[in-house]
């Protein structure tokens, strides 16, 4: 069993002081689905009063570009585990390296969610700006305001996620972040980071394949 | 078996699993189709959440934590659902 931080008061040995840890992020992790929860569930209502309107609406997303991005996450989350993996064997560079790849995939992720977005300003599907909005039924119109909050805001938690990886990689890789005593801080961002691919495979197949 | 072996185990299980709902996705299956779609990211967070968010090797106390974020979060779901779902001109 590697070493870990020596523990301190109010925890009574390091085992518990780890666990003390996941339990807290857990508790983040629950007050974040929970925010991504209502935005769900205005997707669900529309999909059960409107079916029709929100999928003609749906048909305007690209299915493929959305795949590529969720494998693009599922990558990301791989490589985040083995940094995790890397970071408890007490193996900076290694670690470094897996947390320099999950922040780049990332940024793929948002280079190509961009990509999507600047093709539906131009088909005049975003709220407010560009050309008009092209399909007649109003329900339409208000999927699409849900599918840029909910994808934005998923985007928003993606870049703060980028972020922290690249300060923890700096950290890291500077040696100032000691690895194993520290390795529950990095194994705490990898939560973060595989709750946002979670929320992301939920949001897919609830946008894009209806 | 290796902790990297799982984890690349399960990866290539979950990309099996994206392209099996973009692949039925294809098909015209009325209300299955969003039944299956819906499994299938369950079933895909399940795995993520077990191995690569370490509740396989996680104490009692996290994983119920972590099942809590479910129920919570569903009970909004279920609340919401019967009312829309039992109105008669929606649902």
């Amino acid at each position: 069993m590697t070493e870990r931080l020596a523990a301190v008061l109010p925890y009574s040995d390091a085992r518990q002081q780890h666990e003390a840890a996941r339990m807290g992020m857990w508790i983040f992790l629950a007050t974040e689905l929970m925010l991504f929860g209502g935005l769900f569930m205005g997707i669900v209502v529309y999909r059960v009063l409107y079916s029709e309107a929100v999928a003609e609406a749906s048909s305007h997303l690209d299915m493929w570009l959305g795949g590529l991005n969720t494998a693009v996450l599922l990558t990301s989350s791989l490589t985040m585990a083995f940094a995790v993996a890397c970071a408890r064997e007490g193996r900076a560079g290694p670690c470094t390296r897996n947390l320099l790849l999950t922040a780049a995939l990332g940024t793929l992720f948002l280079g190509i969610k961009g990509y999507e977005y600047w093709k539906e300003y131009h088909e005049g599907l975003m709220p407010g700006i560009g050309p008009p909005f092209p399909i007649e039924t109003p329900p339409a119109e208000l999927f699409f305001n849900l599918y840029f909050a909910a994808t934005g805001l998923h985007a928003l938690h993606l870049t703060c996620g980028i972020g922290a990886v690249l300060g923890f990689s700096w950290l890291v890789g500077r040696r100032r972040l000691r690895l194993p005593a520290r390795e529950s801080y990095v194994e705490g961002l990898g939560l973060y980071w595989h709750l946002v691919d979670v929320i992301w495979v939920f949001l897919y197949p609830v946008l894009y394949l209806v | 078996m290796a902790i990297r072996t799982i984890y690349l185990l399960v990866y290539v299980a979950l990309l099996i699993l994206l392209a099996l709902t973009m692949a039925t996705a294809q098909l015209q299956l009325g209300i299955w189709n969003p039944v299956l779609n819906l499994s299938i990211a369950t079933l895909k967070a399940g795995l993520i959440a077990w191995f690569f968010m370490h509740l396989e090797e996680s104490s009692g106390l996290v994983r119920i934590f972590a099942i809590a974020a479910i129920v919570w979060t569903s009970g909004l779901f279920i609340g919401g659902l019967i009312d829309w779902l039992t109105r008669p001109w929606a649902g």
